[in-house]
């Protein structure tokens, strides 16, 4: 049985249903990190002194994934307008090059992480880290969450672009919104963290 | 013919927004140097998170925008997001009132 309304419009929505269900789930993502953006307010106000992120953490660290995020992002919007000119072979190289960005942000965050657990810097240690290990921590799933789509659909779910091309560049789009949101929460986490 | 116009229009238009992603991506790297530059400033805190989260939102609203294409999105998914953004709003406003006395919450 095929499922409906991948390719064609709904008349109701005038949208497919996975462009509606992923900003649905968008929605809810919003609402999650939302709350733990509240939490980080609450502590950081209640608190009677708050450290500078910079005295901690490593901005330029910070800032090279920042970089490595945002050009993760154009590579990603590259590949979902190689499928809308129909060149399948640059879509691979672009989405190739996303999945390996979203690999080195999570090899720099390894090496801050490993460097803060070295210096005996835990979760556990006081409210910032806390916070930072949590909303980080958080982040990068999301990170590996998003790189696991990708590939699958650099590698094997590719097959559907011979089947169906439409709907394939639909779902390209679709786990690209994904990407790009992880993107724009990394945007408001860097400030937020690293240099207030 | 017809087809093959609709294809080049189809194309021309592809290339049009290609040339926005990489213009939006030098903005964005430009924002983020812009963004560490003024932490090194070291403002009054109330000055920097007010910068901070002005630079972060600009930055935020191209990615939507452009990377996202919300700017030319249908109705339905702008009343979602809407409805998220009431409370969103909402949300980070709660923690912030619990510290103004006499105010909402004590």
């Amino acid at each position: 049985m095929d499922i409906p309304y991948t390719v064609e419009l709904r008349r109701d929505t005038g949208l497919n249903n996975g462009k509606i269900g992923i900003w649905l789930f968008l929605a809810s993502e919003v609402m999650l990190f939302g709350a733990l953006f509240a939490s980080y307010i609450l502590i950081r106000t209640g608190s009677p002194s708050w450290p500078r992120g910079d005295s901690i953490l490593n901005v330029p660290l910070a800032t090279l994934n920042t970089i490595v995020l945002i050009s993760s992002s154009v590579t990603m919007v590259m590949a979902w307008a190689s499928l809308m000119r129909n060149r399948f072979g640059t879509f691979r190289l672009y989405m190739g090059a996303t999945v390996l960005l979203g690999g080195v942000f999570l090899v720099v965050k390894y090496f801050e992480y490993s460097h803060k657990f070295h210096d005996g810097l835990f979760p556990s240690t006081n409210n910032f880290l806390a916070i930072y290990f949590t909303l980080t921590g958080l982040h990068m799933l999301h990170v590996m969450g998003g790189m696991a789509v990708n590939a699958y659909f650099w590698g094997p779910g590719a097959k559907l672009w011979k089947t169906n091309p439409t709907w394939f560049t639909n779902r390209v789009e679709n786990s690209g919104l994904f990407w790009h949101f992880v993107d724009l929460v990394w945007i408001f986490l860097f400030p937020t963290l690293y240099l207030l | 013919m017809t087809d093959h116009a609709a294809t080049s229009d189809h194309a021309a238009d592809i290339d049009k927004h290609v040339r926005i992603y990489i213009t939006v991506f030098v903005a964005l790297m430009v924002l983020t140097i812009i963004t560490v530059l003024i932490a090194r400033v070291h403002l009054p805190i109330h000055l920097a998170v007010t910068v901070a989260m002005l630079v972060a939102g600009i930055k935020g609203t191209l990615v939507a925008c452009y990377f996202m294409h919300l700017i030319s999105e249908r109705k339905l998914i702008y009343a979602v997001l809407a409805l998220t953004v009431v409370f969103f709003v909402a949300l980070l406003t709660l923690p912030v009132l619990t510290h103004h006395d006499g105010y909402w919450i004590h």
